[in-house]
């Protein structure tokens, strides 16, 4: 009773006092984003080139595909730490597809074409992700153990099913009718890699499906108060598991686009990816309480911290100080999110 | 009034010292004022009861006494001299506990370590726990009771965890205990058990402050008792000078009017039939919450049940709406078992629950006004796929209008607005589903006189459009507004039924309330 009442105080206050200080807050990630493309552009005169900008995107776009995934399973107040993993065993199905499926009782290999092989892998992510989500909707398994144990078995097995090597030259080959593995990587529309034009549709997508879906209302309603929603008629079980197989795909694609960029998938691609894109969801503003956060934030948390990392790497500071930097940003971040929170939250 | 306090106490003999003492105490929560002025004295080795109905403003009078909250106005006076608390840690140094009807026991570790928890006794940079063990000893011997210092808390049982609670208080020189509903969940022989301990303390010169809802339970221990009625205190007197009926007339009020049936129109068939239905308690014990009750509602009816804490109320209402699974009998909505439906499907089909704890259960906190009023509809306003604004904002318009929600706008924050209209909003969000039958868990629960009489009107009017409305209450008073029948539960059963002119003493007679359980 008393805690209703004293939330509706502090509101009140704080919506007459601190509008000034809310619009920074809000436009933080933003903010941030122009001070690091300033700082680096006076620093060095190879920053502020599109070409630059068109490269660092394409760095950006792999993060960024983890970070939607897992903005929409933090808005459900869960966390997936196995993306970075389930990213590396996406780009090595993709591999093993690419370089023909033997069946020894025909004697012939088959080689597929490559949008099977992309449709094939999104499937195996969101497999994966969809065991997350059964283990944590209905087995009642903390989010935090799930996906820590899925992200130990997914790494494992990419490293079973290449013994521990690399799928060199996925180039494919015309006489089989499999090229093109290669497209998103390093394919350019109007002069935009692939992977960003990739990302951007993805955002969009993403942004549609929770501002405008009921998914996405029932994803808020349940992140910010999942009994609540329960009785009011979600369908709670399912959004989860729904969304934790969303983070799955979209894992699966940035492992696609990635082992395009390489032209080869590695077992051990994509290690703590998962740490950068809860990064970048965290700087984007969204709350890891739940019910919080957009795409838009996620886009910009992700800029900021690419932007910046290779910004430090392009004025030469030494990688050692990259992480640092990278913390204090990332604690910064949730510092402010803890203001700006706070009061909503007593 | 604090004239007529001190004259009171001049009245008495002359060893009833004040010990702690509020003066024109006030607290407001926005635009709610909790407690009006109120004044308040705890005397040397005395009982002081608090008696009030649910939202009358004794919790908050309790926290403020015991340094949980501060009070917007007024003096808090200790020995005499004026003090302020600024922690509930700050009130215990100075001898003041509070034990809440949770208890705040560690049920993993031991009696000893829940006792000393916080305070340990350190000795070479250790835990000194044998001085420990003996303290925790000397206490249970004090308090005559039989409980070893090294078992856990979680084996004991719950009046014995009741008995720790004290010994803790005692541990730290408590001079003042705050006792709020202490016997809610106790058997009866453990009620008598905290009764002989709560006698031996105050031979020792403990001044206890206790709340109870069992009045008649409460007066056997009683030496002075104070009423409360919506956050100003309407009565005070020695035990000598009171009954049970002067309790419940300075409780209830006299003029109490929160709307009456609505009439005039003809009920339809029966809404909702539930058939024997039992719900097994959580804990996996023996009884059942819900025992074998049986209960039908027609379309255009409004019943009430009423019932003490536990009585069963909201696991009936939580099995009924899908929350919880029955372990026997049916719940037929319209002549169709309901059985094997999932809440979502419920609502669907026209049944749906408005929860007792509208922070927990029935709002999202983080989204906006509107989008709580949409939420359980949502389904219905899906076009190709996208959510219909168009639809979603005349609906969010409609249902601010026909429940009166008092909001800056759909964008508000939920938080934004007073209790009562939180309230307002979880009604409505149900109410936009076309319910045909509306089941609401303490709708009254923590809002004001005014807002209840409006969430009662509201009530009144779904039913005159045919709705099957049951909502259950804790405060008798408001069994009288708009019920055409009251259904009194106890121990899961319904122990008695009436129609609307009965009178307070039957139906809290019926609930085990006059009756010391």
């Amino acid at each position: 009773m008393s805690e209703a009442k004293s939330t509706s105080v502090i509101t009140v206050a704080s919506t007459k006092k601190f509008d000034i200080g809310e619009l920074f807050l809000e436009g933080r990630a933003f903010l941030a984003l122009v001070v690091i493309i300033a700082v680096f552009s006076f620093l060095s005169p190879n920053y502020f080139t599109v070409s630059n900008f068109l490269i660092m995107a394409s760095h950006v776009a792999i993060y960024g595909l983890l970070a939607i995934g897992m903005l929409l399973v933090v808005l459900n107040g869960g966390i997936d730490l196995s993306v970075g993993s389930v990213l590396g065993l996406s780009g090595i199905v993709a591999g093993y597809l690419m370089k023909g499926i033997e069946l020894k009782s025909f004697g012939v290999i088959l080689f597929e074409p490559v949008w099977v092989v992309a449709l094939l892998t999104c499937l195996a992510g969101a497999v994966l992700g969809g065991v997350n989500g059964v283990l944590i909707a209905y087995l009642r398994v903390p989010a935090f153990v799930a996906t820590l144990g899925v992200m130990y078995v997914a790494r494992g097995v990419a490293l079973l099913i290449t013994n521990g090597l690399t799928f060199n030259s996925l180039g494919g080959r015309p006489e089989l009718g499999n090229t093109g593995f290669d497209w998103l990587g390093f394919n350019r529309i109007l002069n935009v890699p692939i992977g960003v034009i990739v990302l951007a549709l993805l955002a969009v997508l993403v942004g549609l499906l929770l501002s405008r879906t009921a998914f996405g209302r029932w994803l808020y309603a349940s992140g910010g108060n999942m009994r609540a929603a329960e009785l009011s008629g979600v369908p709670v079980k399912r959004v989860q598991i729904a969304v934790y197989a969303l983070s799955g795909v979209c894992a699966a694609i940035a492992g696609l686009v990635l082992s395009s960029q390489l032209t080869s998938a590695g077992p051990t691609a994509g290690t703590t990816y998962e740490l950068t894109a809860i990064a970048a969801v965290v700087v984007g503003g969204a709350a890891l309480t739940g019910g919080r956060g957009t795409v838009r934030g996620t886009m910009l948390g992700a800029f900021v911290i690419g932007f910046l990392s290779d910004g430090l790497v392009i004025i030469g500071v030494s990688s050692y100080w990259q992480t640092v930097f990278t913390g204090a940003v990332i604690v910064l971040a949730v510092l402010l999110n803890s203001i700006q929170y706070r009061g909503a939250r007593k | 009034m604090a004239a007529k306090i001190k004259s009171a106490n001049k009245a008495n003999d002359a060893a009833d010292l004040v010990v702690l003492e509020a003066r024109n105490v006030s607290k407001s929560f926005g635009n709610i004022h909790a407690l009006k002025a109120v004044n308040f004295a705890v005397l040397k080795g005395k009982v002081t009861t608090l008696f009030g109905e649910n939202g009358a403003g004794k919790s908050t009078l309790m926290k403020i006494l015991s340094g949980i909250i501060q009070p917007s106005g007024g003096e808090i006076l200790l020995d005499g001299a004026a003090v302020t608390f600024s922690s509930s840690t700050n009130a215990r140094n100075r001898g003041i506990s509070i034990i809440h009807q949770e208890l705040s026991l560690a049920q993993n570790l031991s009696v000893r370590d829940n006792i000393f928890m916080g305070r340990e006794i350190v000795k070479f940079g250790q835990v000194d726990f044998a001085e420990e063990e003996r303290q925790a000893r000397a206490l249970m011997i004090e308090l005559q009771q039989d409980i070893d210092p090294l078992t856990k808390v979680e084996d004991l049982r719950l009046g014995q965890q009741q008995i720790v609670e004290i010994a803790r208080s005692l541990s730290v020189n408590s001079r003042i205990l705050i006792m709020d509903e202490p016997t809610s969940a106790l058997s009866a022989t453990e009620v008598e058990l905290l009764f002989r301990v709560v006698e031996g303390l105050k031979a020792k010169g403990v001044s206890i402050v206790y709340i109870s809802h069992h009045l008649e339970e409460a007066l056997q221990i009683t030496d002075y008792a104070v009423v409360l009625r919506d956050g100003a205190m309407t009565a005070y007197a020695p035990r000598g000078d009171i009954d049970l009926e002067w309790i419940v007339r300075n409780m209830v009020g006299e003029n109490f009017d929160l709307g009456s049936p609505p009439n005039g129109y003809e009920m339809g068939k029966v809404a909702l039939a539930i058939e024997d239905l039992t719900v097994p308690s959580k804990g996996g014990s023996a009884f059942n919450v819900v025992d074998h009750l049986s209960l039908s509602v027609r379309a255009g009816e409004i019943v009430c049940i009423y019932g003490l804490m536990g009585a069963g109320r909201t696991e009936m209402m939580e099995c009924v709406a899908g929350r919880l699974k029955p372990s026997g009998g049916r719940v037929l909505l319209e002549g169709q078992d309901v059985a094997g439906l999932r809440i979502a499907e419920r609502i669907t089909s026209g049944l749906s629950l408005v929860p007792e704890d509208r922070q927990r259960d029935g709002l999202v906190q983080t989204m906006s006004v509107g989008q709580n009023l949409s939420l359980a509809s949502i389904r219905t306003f899906v076009k190709n796929l996208f959510v219909s604004n168009a639809d979603e904002v005349s609906l969010i318009e409609r249902s601010i209008k026909q429940v009166h929600i008092k909001t800056s706008g759909s964008r508000a924050a939920i938080g934004s607005l007073s209790g009562g209209n939180q309230q307002k909003v979880v009604i409505g969000k149900m109410m936009a589903t076309n319910p045909k039958v509306l089941l609401l868990d303490e709708p009254s629960r923590g809002i004001d006189v005014g807002a209840k009489g409006e969430v009662f009107k509201l009530l009144a009017e779904g039913a005159k459009r045919g709705l099957a409305v049951i909502y259950s209450t804790s405060e008798v008073g408001e069994c009288f507004s708009v019920a055409h029948r009251i259904v009194v539960l106890r121990r899961g059963r319904i122990s008695a039924e009436f129609t609307a002119n009965t009178t307070k003493e039957a139906i809290m007679a019926a609930s085990g309330e006059s009756n010391a359980a």
